[in-house]
């Protein structure tokens, strides 16, 4: 019963997954043409978001996290804490590093 | 004729296969559970041969056998084997594939062929490795830049084949967490599991999550090498300290993916010989899981006087102490539990009982580590290396060993010879202590670490040190005579020879093949000795 319901939960329409393709390469377009222009440091940030949106659609509908149960996300949002951790705590030695 | 038709009946033990085929490409976790522990236990024995060789270098004051080159090779070789293919692997995949599906009452792990991928990409890493050996690295198991970036030792293949390794780390902790998850029997909940699956979930979960750390940062390493691209070189607007704050991201919750599973192997002796049920359960469960999550929040302790702020040296010192919270409530409980019990001094529970002295000495001497004026004076000196130690070997080889004795009727179905391995577990006392407690001294005296050559002043404990490696060396080389011996002339084993209430010695020694004839059905924690036993388990 269990099983069933779980691969009926799975079947997500070829549709979505065009769509989601289609959104990807837009996104693709969208990182090489930002790489054009100069917006100084906003570059960096408009990069790693882009790529941020395209991790969270491949995770969401393409591995289907979705649809998973909550120990599934929690082990998926899980390394999001990790890294935020390694670069925060990073930046407690980096910014405040003495310059001899 | 009624008796044929039992023995047909019966179930068939694990090992009753014979044949090459019957072992490479069986999925039975028991069967790889052998493969893990006989390459483990080969690996800890070429390392353990290195460290002697090395040590007796150190007998005296200068060059005695080796030029430096070789000694830096050799410590270096050491250190990676002892870390990369015995102890982080270690009880975590040996022991861990044997129990887990015994104690929670499944017929195998999630995912049968994985495990057995899993262990086919470990020995592809091995093999990595020992390649590697043509022109072996000499900058130490860290690999720390600029050094690695520089030498012209072969830095590469080893660590290609350190990052192969933790591909099977992390299938096996997926596939630990899976099957700790879905497969407990009915009635097997979460806090009736015993603590040994507790660790190893824990254990499990650091494998998944950190594991991929250390794998891009030996990738970056390597791009760096060969394409120049400049991560850690600061010519090219790298950063060093950038490698070691990877390495340790990785390295430290490593740490803890070396000793957390042997802190439920003495979880689990400690009960039993002590016939009285673990003091703290939750405690003890919770504690392994705090240590994962904390494991996280202190790697760069080990980086306080390579130059990083002040400001990120004072945060890791307060985070650093805040370990010693969840080991001491593991020390404490299993102290609790030893109180008032009916001890039996089995050889299982001398090397518990071990683990339990010589842990604390080496976590507590983490704490003074921990402390940055002490650190100052201590980093680099033979202090870390006594201290490292005597978390891992006076640790992990303790629990391993105790794992070895304890679950070795289970596993094999005989019986070794108890008399010899009590005389074995002394000498692998002694001459442990006499190997490490000296280096304590010698690094309070600002003797370096990683010098083929002392200055005369430092000779006495280096000799006691050098002779207590050959104990302890004579004293392994005993376990392991004495456990291949009971192999072929060891007695028959009963099925529980330790009364003990755990699942996995409710089945026959050795274990059948998918372990249990019906799915047990729980009804009560494994650890109720001392009160009437509940017969239905």
């Amino acid at each position: 019963m269990e099983v069933k319901a779980h691969a009926e939960q799975h079947h997500i329409g070829i549709k979505v997954y065009f769509l989601v393709w289609f959104a990807l390469t837009v996104l693709t377009g969208v990182t090489v043409w930002v790489s054009y222009i100069d917006f100084g440091l906003l570059n960096i940030v408009i990069a790693l978001t882009v790529a941020s949106v395209k991790a969270a659609l491949v995770a969401l509908f393409f591995m289907h996290l979705r649809h998973e149960d909550k120990v599934t996300w929690i082990f998926a949002l899980y390394p999001l804490g990790l890294l935020a951790l390694l670069i925060g705590l990073t930046i407690s030695d980096v910014f405040y590093r003495v310059t001899p | 004729m009624a008796n044929h038709t039992v023995a047909e009946t019966l179930p068939v033990p694990f090992l009753e296969k014979t044949g090459i085929l019957s072992w490479i490409l069986s999925t039975d976790h028991k069967r790889i559970g052998i493969m893990y522990l006989v390459s483990i236990s080969t690996f800890f024995l070429i390392a353990g041969a290195f460290a002697l060789t090395f040590r007796f270098e150190l007998l005296t004051p200068e060059k005695n056998i080796m030029d430096p080159h070789t000694y830096n090779v050799l410590f270096t070789l050491h250190g990676a084997i002892m870390v990369f293919l015995f102890i982080v692997p270690g009880l975590a995949a040996s022991f861990g594939n044997f129990l887990i599906p015994l104690m929670i009452g499944a017929r195998d792990v999630a995912f049968p062929r994985l495990n057995l991928g899993s262990y086919w990409i470990y020995l592809l890493g091995a093999i990595i490795i020992l390649i590697a050996l043509l022109k072996p690295a000499d900058t130490g198991w860290t690999f720390y830049t600029p050094y690695s970036i520089q030498t012209e030792t072969d830095v590469i293949m080893i660590t290609l084949g350190i990052f192969v390794l933790g591909f099977s780390s992390i299938l096996t902790g997926l596939n630990f967490i899976v099957t700790i998850h879905k497969l407990r029997a009915p009635g097997m909940t979460w806090h009736r599991l015993p603590l040994f699956i507790w660790a190893s979930y824990a254990t499990a979960i650091l494998q998944v999550l950190a594991t991929p750390v250390v794998a891009i940062t030996l990738l970056l390493l390597i791009a760096e090498r060969t394409l120049g691209i400049g991560f850690f070189d600061p010519a090219k607007g790298g950063d060093p300290i950038l490698f070691q704050g990877f390495f340790w991201f990785y390295s430290h919750p490593a740490v803890y993916i070396m000793i957390i599973p042997a802190m439920g192997v003495i979880s689990e002796i400690i009960p039993v010989f002590a016939r009285k049920p673990i003091f703290g359960y939750k405690a003890i469960a919770y504690s392994s899981l705090a240590i994962a999550l904390i494991s996280f929040f202190v790697w760069a302790h080990h980086m306080f006087t390579s130059g990083i702020s002040e400001v990120a040296a004072t945060i890791f010192s307060f985070l650093t102490f805040l370990v010693a919270i969840p080991t001491a409530i593991k020390v404490f409980n299993w102290t609790a539990t030893l109180y008032k019990g009916s001890i039996w001094l089995h050889s299982a529970m001398l090397y518990a009982l071990s683990f339990i002295w010589l842990f604390t000495i080496g976590g507590l001497t983490g704490v003074f580590l921990g402390a940055l004026a002490a650190d100052v004076h201590l980093h680099d000196t033979y202090f870390i290396v006594a201290h490292m130690h005597y978390v891992m070997v006076g640790g992990t080889v303790m629990g391993f060993f105790g794992a070895l004795h304890f679950w070795y009727p289970k596993w094999f179905g005989k019986m070794f010879n108890e008399n010899i391995a009590k005389i074995a577990w002394f000498l692998v006392f002694v001459g442990f202590n006499l190997t490490f407690l000296p280096q304590f001294i010698l690094g309070t005296q600002g003797m370096p670490r990683r010098y083929a050559t002392y200055p005369p002043e430092f000779q006495t404990l280096n000799e006691l040190s050098t002779i207590g490696s050959w104990i302890l060396g004579i004293g392994i080389f005993i376990v392991v005579v004495n456990l291949i011996k009971g192999l072929f002339n060891g007695e028959k084993a009963p099925q529980n020879p330790y009364n003990s209430l755990s699942l996995e010695w409710s089945v026959p020694s050795p274990p059948p093949h998918e372990n249990f004839e019906e799915i047990p059905h729980v009804t009560d924690w494994t650890y109720g000795y001392g009160k009437k036993q509940n017969t239905e388990k």
